[in-house]
């Protein structure tokens, strides 16, 4: 954090700021309101936000975040690629949770193809979707924890994520960055091997989870830091665009895969944890007792999954399978076609919106019948949800801008897109 | 009956004067009409006691690289109550192209109309705060437009000294 | 810099100092975790308890560049950040390293747009370049074993004359 005078201001950041008449002079801090430079490079600011505050002594006056220091320009680059290219990129969108911006881009162009994947592949996005969604609660919650002082946790959390990881690795070879769904089913089958470390994990992961919870929510520290701390109302998170998690705090019973179900979440027995009090500290539950849901969420599907093929077979919409095109004429063919040009769609526009970790992630498609999309909007969850922090923490104290920038959870990376 | 066929003729009851095209395409509904209307439609379809779309998920706009009519407004708004997803579109012409702002409605729609003017140039008129989103303020061109090339336009943006 | 002052002029004993003084700041590499994207998260598993970044004597990552001597850039630096990048890089008091992780650090990447530095070696002197999108961790600690050597072999004295807020010359690379 550093004190700002007004040439290092824009001034229509400065004219955000200061909303109404102010007597605010920007060198003597401790008579007059001052403006406090909080990001881009700060600890608690998960990436690069940044937010400016003007401060009356400690209390926050109002405050800007500033947008934009990863603006990657990702809208940009998707209308000069094709479709498969892009399945990379959306690795990087929510860098917490790969797998699940993977499934939600592939049902997307899937919807705009007019095409659905085998049930097996269904089963091992939800799978992966799943785990996605445990890995980036974990470090929501274990970086909340940091930001108000338990690095205990954070490292706990980390130690139970790199389970996960390893799990990845073996499913898809990477171990982050997965890349792992292709339009029309996934890249490659999930091992047995794979499913073994699945089901140690959440085996022991219960019982991980209970020892760290034992540790936050008996703490005075982290519960009095986070309790009453950044408050919105049901009807107020509604307004401001929330989703997820953070809706769900507010005791909004709003869940994408039960509102409009999606894969075959419908045919899953799975709670939705709402709390009512709209603070911090119901983020944080609402966290916490996801994470099990989703641990009972994959032992279902670990259940069912049938055994069977992994990719449509529609060799004219889908890549063919690799040993196919190095024995088939016709195969190569379409192989060579999809990766050169693209498959082409429809004419037309279509939205498909998914339950991510993070909240609603969403793709808009506008295709003209070309290979590669004529305009792509990501209607990014970590984005609607920092729309929101200005309001949320008027009134409160600096220390507590950091607890309430990790009870929200964003991701710069989907947020500045 | 369903919510989906309910919506058009109570918006055409409303705005009986109003041409709404109708397009449902993969079962994705979208209402196309004025671009003056907005700020009328968009309050009676959050206010009304069956629709309630009370949520604004996403303000954007197309660009057709066409001389008439060349950005398209894109709304998507939810209902809660409903679970139903809704699209409305206007379009704008390239000369001047601005709409008035939905914030008075969905107050969400702030930074998604921020973010719109910033790739696109698009204005709002009435927006409380419309200002350069991910772009620096100083900025001088609309990204997502279609002439604007990938890789930018050299200079445009500087760099530190070595 | 009253130790390199004292070591300009050779012989057993500055040798032998020298050695014992590139031992001691090998062994205690003070990252910047400048995370600004995806590998940052990477860079948080190699602080986390699988890859511990401590046994290389690198775990006391510090937000304050007056503390620091290596910076690790991990992720897509824009153009936008680029300024803020420069600027944490110039606090750092002198010797300090830089390492570029992952490719859109080095190069751009993945991402040829009109927002992204296409490597920030454009304003930086970068003295490790890490590939991998992220790299995994095991090539982090590669990266920062990479930058020991370096610090061994170079002389004390080499620090020396350096102009305030100019980029510092290593020997090799």
């Amino acid at each position: 954090m550093e004190k700002l005078t007004k040439d290092d201001v824009h001034p229509s950041i400065v004219k955000a700021l200061l909303d109404q008449e102010t007597n605010i002079t920007f060198e003597d801090a401790l008579e007059n309101e001052m403006i406090l430079n909080m990001g881009p490079q700060h600890p608690a600011t998960h990436g690069v936000l940044r937010v400016l505050l003007r401060l009356d002594g400690e209390t926050i006056v109002a405050a800007v975040p500033d947008l934009g220091y990863l603006h990657r320009g990702y809208e940009k680059m998707a209308e000069n690629m094709s479709f498969y290219e892009f399945i990379p990129h959306t690795d990087r969108l929510d860098y917490i949770s790969p797998p699940a911006n993977n499934t939600a881009f592939c049902l997307a162009v899937e919807k705009l193809y007019g095409i659905e994947a085998p049930v097996r592949a269904q089963y091992i996005r939800m799978i992966m979707t799943e785990l996605a969604r445990i890995t980036s609660h974990l470090v929501a919650v274990g970086s909340l924890a940091m930001d108000v002082g338990a690095l205990t946790v954070f490292l706990w959390c980390l130690r139970e994520r790199e389970k996960v990881l390893n799990s990845y690795d073996i499913i898809c070879g990477a171990r982050f960055t997965t890349s792992y769904t292709r339009i029309g089913g996934v890249a490659a089958d999930m091992p047995d091997e794979a499913i073994v470390i699945i089901k140690d994990f959440i085996a022991q992961f219960e019982e991980k989870l209970d020892e760290a919870e034992r540790l936050l929510n008996t703490n005075r520290i982290f519960v009095e830091r986070l309790e009453g701390v950044g408050v919105i109302s049901g009807e107020e998170a509604i307004n401001m665009g929330l989703t997820g998690p953070n809706l769900r705090g507010s005791g909004i019973d709003h869940d994408l895969r039960r509102a409009n179900p999606y894969m075959l979440y419908d045919q899953m027995d799975f709670k939705v944890p709402v709390y009512n009090e709209g603070d911090s500290l119901a983020r944080y539950f609402v966290r916490a007792d996801e994470l099990r849901e989703s641990c009972k969420i994959i032992l279902q599907c670990l259940d069912k999954m049938p055994k069977g093929e992994i990719m449509l077979n529609s060799p004219k919409k889908v890549l063919p399978r690799k040993t196919e095109i190095y024995t088939k004429m016709e195969e190569l063919i379409h192989d060579f076609m999809i990766v050169n040009f693209g498959v082409k769609p429809p004419v037309g526009d279509i939205y498909s919106a998914v339950e991510n970790p993070k909240g609603e992630l969403g793709f808009y498609i506008v295709s003209k019948g070309e290979g590669h999309p004529w305009k792509m909007k990501i209607r990014s969850p970590s984005f609607c949800n920092l729309q929101s922090l200005g309001g949320l923490i008027k009134g409160h104290m600096i220390s507590d801008v950091v607890a309430i920038i990790g009870s929200l959870d964003p991701v710069m990376g989907e947020a500045d897109k | 009956m369903e919510i989906k066929d309910k919506i058009v003729p109570l918006l055409q009851e409303q705005f009986p004067e109003t041409n709404f095209e109708v397009t449902d395409f993969r079962g994705d509904l979208k209402i196309k009409f004025d671009a003056s209307l907005i700020v009328p439609v968009g309050n009676f379809l959050k206010q009304h006691d069956e629709l309630k779309f009370n949520m604004c998920e996403d303000v954007t706009a197309v660009d057709w690289a066409t001389k008439k009519k060349r950005f398209t407004i894109i709304y998507h708004i939810y209902s809660l109550e409903n679970k139903f997803r809704l699209r409305l579109a206007c379009d704008v012409e390239e000369n001047h192209p601005h709409i008035e702002s939905v914030v008075p409605v969905w107050k969400s729609a702030n930074w998604y109309e921020r973010e719109t003017y910033d790739m696109y140039g698009i204005k709002f008129d009435n927006h409380p705060d419309l200002r350069r989103m991910y772009m620096p303020e100083e900025y001088e061109y609309y990204p997502l437009r279609k002439e604007y090339p990938l890789m930018g336009i050299p200079g445009d943006l500087t760099l530190p000294k070595k | 810099m009253g130790l390199e002052a004292k070591l300009m002029s050779d012989g057993f004993l500055t040798t032998t100092i020298d050695a014992l003084v590139g031992w001691a700041r090998e062994s205690s590499v003070w990252p910047m975790p400048m995370g600004i994207s995806c590998c940052g998260i990477e860079m948080m598993a190699v602080a986390g308890p699988k890859y511990d970044i401590a046994r290389f004597g690198s775990e006391v990552m510090r937000f304050t560049p007056r503390q620091c001597d290596v910076m690790l850039v991990a992720g897509t630096v824009t153009y936008k950040m680029s300024h803020v990048v420069k600027k944490i890089y110039d606090q750092m008091p002198d010797p300090k390293w830089v390492i570029a992780m992952g490719v859109c650090t080095s190069t751009g990447g993945m991402y040829r747009s009109y927002s992204v530095v296409q490597g920030i070696d454009h304003f930086l002197p970068v003295d490790i370049y890490l590939a991998g999108c992220p790299p995994r961790p095991d090539n982090l600690l590669n990266a920062l074993m990479l930058i020991q050597d370096k610090i061994k072999n170079t002389k004390a004295r080499e620090f020396q004359n350096i102009p305030l807020l100019e980029p510092v010359k290593v020997n090799g690379n």
